[in-house]
């Protein structure tokens, strides 16, 4: 049984369609392992209809919790902090659990040792099944560094599940920026799909994602959400992506079956599949799997 | 005052409305771009840049002349950044959080402070607003310490002429998301009436809620989709300070790359309004503070 492939959709900026397309997509695959690495303000979920069958708690790192009948409030920790996670109230020392880098400084050098370290329970994450087949996904807490080791643990799980039942593709639903959690989802993945739209900012974080796509060597590929929204920016990405060699995949008009349907809880292929919108869509996933072969393949 | 524009789901329009807010401000006032990952308010906004500096992070370099292979740093480095193999020490400047414990602890002086490039900051003005970002170095992994150095630029700013500030946020409601809007006298939550926007208005009101600030909420694209958002913020209170409808004018002037509220009309009455409204709400919360 050969490897999975793996298809990640991911947008630099948020708001351009990841999430409705994703599913879109799983609705179209039948049988992918679907795997939500946008752990931080995650929607897959409302148009999938997970159910779990196991949840697991995500613990990452540790963070310092000084213990004040121990402290001797010397302040060492808070000039050795280079986060100033350490607050004085009061002449009480405490660490502000936002600010703490879990880099485990002040823990050490504590003349005192007054300061525990336990484990950060950072959020949670799912084994489920969903309308379309198995996924994968996760919530972190409020406030919880999104380092991405939830990410590459999502991704490992989604791998095994792919192995255990035989499925050959893994799809996947990105975060936007191009930090921590975009690094992790994109190292290793057969395709990236970057939605972007017509407008400046769509067309500059796009620039920066492909960028990022290049800088770990991750093939890439352009959908153009609401095309008619400006013909002028359009015309730039299209000259953008002839220019870098990325195959612009598809062009999708501005439908508000979109909306429609994440109201429903549905697919756009479901809610309209005779819609031009959602042939558009059908004939770019045709197009994506063939490119996540070749790649592949090559 | 500080109003921090902010949302959990990306792309409901926080640029459109910091970039809005600080063209209707009227005092003196900097509009600060937080979204370091991908920034745009600059787009909008078009500030002549007068100013930029490389921000950096303190990483450890050795000396292998000097180390004695105790070990130490490895050991207490939370971030696999320095390792111990065999008697040969290795460091991994990328994966550095810049903590300094390794340096710290090192009895044999073989740690030095070298320095790993995490991106730009990027200052100047548009007119009349002062303007700040920062720009994260393409395949660099961590915002939060460029944030910090956005920060410091900007408290230098402040401190030669004092002014409002309106911090345009990253999207999500984990750490980045946070240490932008922390200090803020008011947080304003955009979202879109639509499922996903609920959703992650949830997690932003959940994750704001903790801070103690007085948070708002701005509804884009209204009369898409459904009533559910308008719901969540009767039942908990949050008020509802602008609604800005889905509009083929204002999609344009967006593409042109301009502040909608330049679109003029009742558009600039809106965010006249919303700047009126949210004004008020931070004063209250100064106020309180003054009085705490």
């Amino acid at each position: 049984m050969p490897e999975a492939r793996e298809v990640l959709v991911i947008s630099g900026k948020g708001g351009t369609g990841k999430t409705s397309l994703t599913a879109a997509f799983a609705h179209l695959a039948g049988d992918a392992v679907v795997c939500d690495l946008d752990v931080d303000a995650p929607d897959l979920h409302l148009l999938l209809a997970p159910r779990p069958w196991r949840t697991e708690d995500f613990y990452s790192g540790h963070e310092a919790v000084i213990d004040p009948a121990a402290c001797s409030g010397c302040g060492t920790c808070a000039q050795m902090c280079r986060y100033d996670a350490v607050v004085v109230q009061d002449d009480v020392f405490r660490v502000e659990p936002l600010a703490c880098e879990g880099c485990k400084v002040c823990v050490e050098f504590c003349p005192e040792g007054a300061i525990a370290f336990p484990e950060r329970h950072c959020g949670r994450w799912y084994l489920s099944q969903s309308r379309f087949g198995p996924m994968v996904h996760a919530q972190l807490f409020a406030g919880a560094e999104n380092s991405g080791r939830l990410v590459t643990l999502l991704r490992q799980q989604a791998r095994q599940l792919a192995q255990e039942q035989g499925r050959e593709l893994i799809l996947c639903d990105g975060t936007p920026g191009i930090g921590c959690p975009v690094i992790s989802s994109l190292s290793g993945v057969d395709l990236a799909v970057v939605v972007t739209e017509p407008t400046p900012s769509g067309r500059h974080d796009l620039e920066r994602v492909v960028e990022l796509c290049r800088h770990f060597r991750v093939p890439a590929a352009v959908m153009v959400n609401k095309f008619d929204l400006s013909q002028e920016h359009t015309r730039g990405i299209e000259h953008f992506c002839a220019a870098q060699g990325l195959e612009l995949v598809a062009r999708l008009p501005f439908d508000p079956v979109v909306v429609e349907a994440m109201v429903a809880g549905r697919t756009v292929t479901e809610q309209a599949p005779h819609s031009a919108l959602a042939q558009e869509v059908v004939r770019a996933w045709g197009r994506i799997c063939e490119l996540a072969r070749l790649r592949r393949a090559a | 005052m500080r109003i921090a524009v902010a949302s959990g789901k990306g792309g409901t329009g926080k640029t459109t409305v910091a970039a809005s807010l600080a063209w209707v401000w009227d005092a003196p006032v900097v509009a600060a771009d937080l979204d370091v990952e991908e920034p745009n308010l600059h787009l909008f906004l078009r500030p002549r840049i007068t100013g930029r500096r490389t921000a950096t992070l303190e990483v450890p370099e050795a000396d292998e002349s000097l180390c004695t292979a105790c070990g130490a740093c490895a050991e207490l480095c939370q971030f696999k950044a320095i390792s111990l193999l065999g008697e040969v020490l290795l460091t991994f400047p990328e994966m550095c959080h810049g903590c300094g414990g390794c340096l710290a602890v090192c009895p044999a002086g073989a740690l030095s402070a070298g320095r790993r490039e995490l991106g730009e900051v990027i200052w100047g003005a548009a007119g009349e607003i002062g303007f700040v970002m920062g720009r994260l170095r393409v395949g660099e992994a961590m915002s939060p310490p460029l944030m910090r150095a956005v920060h410091r630029r900007l408290e230098e700013m402040l401190a030669r002429r004092p002014a409002d500030v309106i911090v345009d946020a990253p999207p999500g409601v984990s750490c980045p998301a946070l240490a932008a809007v922390a200090g803020a006298d008011l947080i304003l939550m955009i979202t879109e009436p639509t499922p996903f926007g609920l959703y992650d208005l949830r997690l932003a009101h959940q994750a704001f809620s903790s801070l103690g600030v007085p948070l708002a909420v701005v509804v884009n694209r209204a009369g898409l989709g459904e009533r559910g958002v308008y719901e969540f913020c009767r039942e908990e209170g949050l008020p509802i300070l602008a609604e800005i409808p889905y509009h083929r004018r204002l999609a344009e002037t967006y593409c042109q790359g301009r502040p909608v509220a330049a679109a003029g009309g009742e558009v600039q009455g809106w965010f006249q309004e919303l700047a009126r409204r949210a004004r008020e709400l931070a004063a209250g919360e100064q106020e309180e503070a003054a009085h705490a």
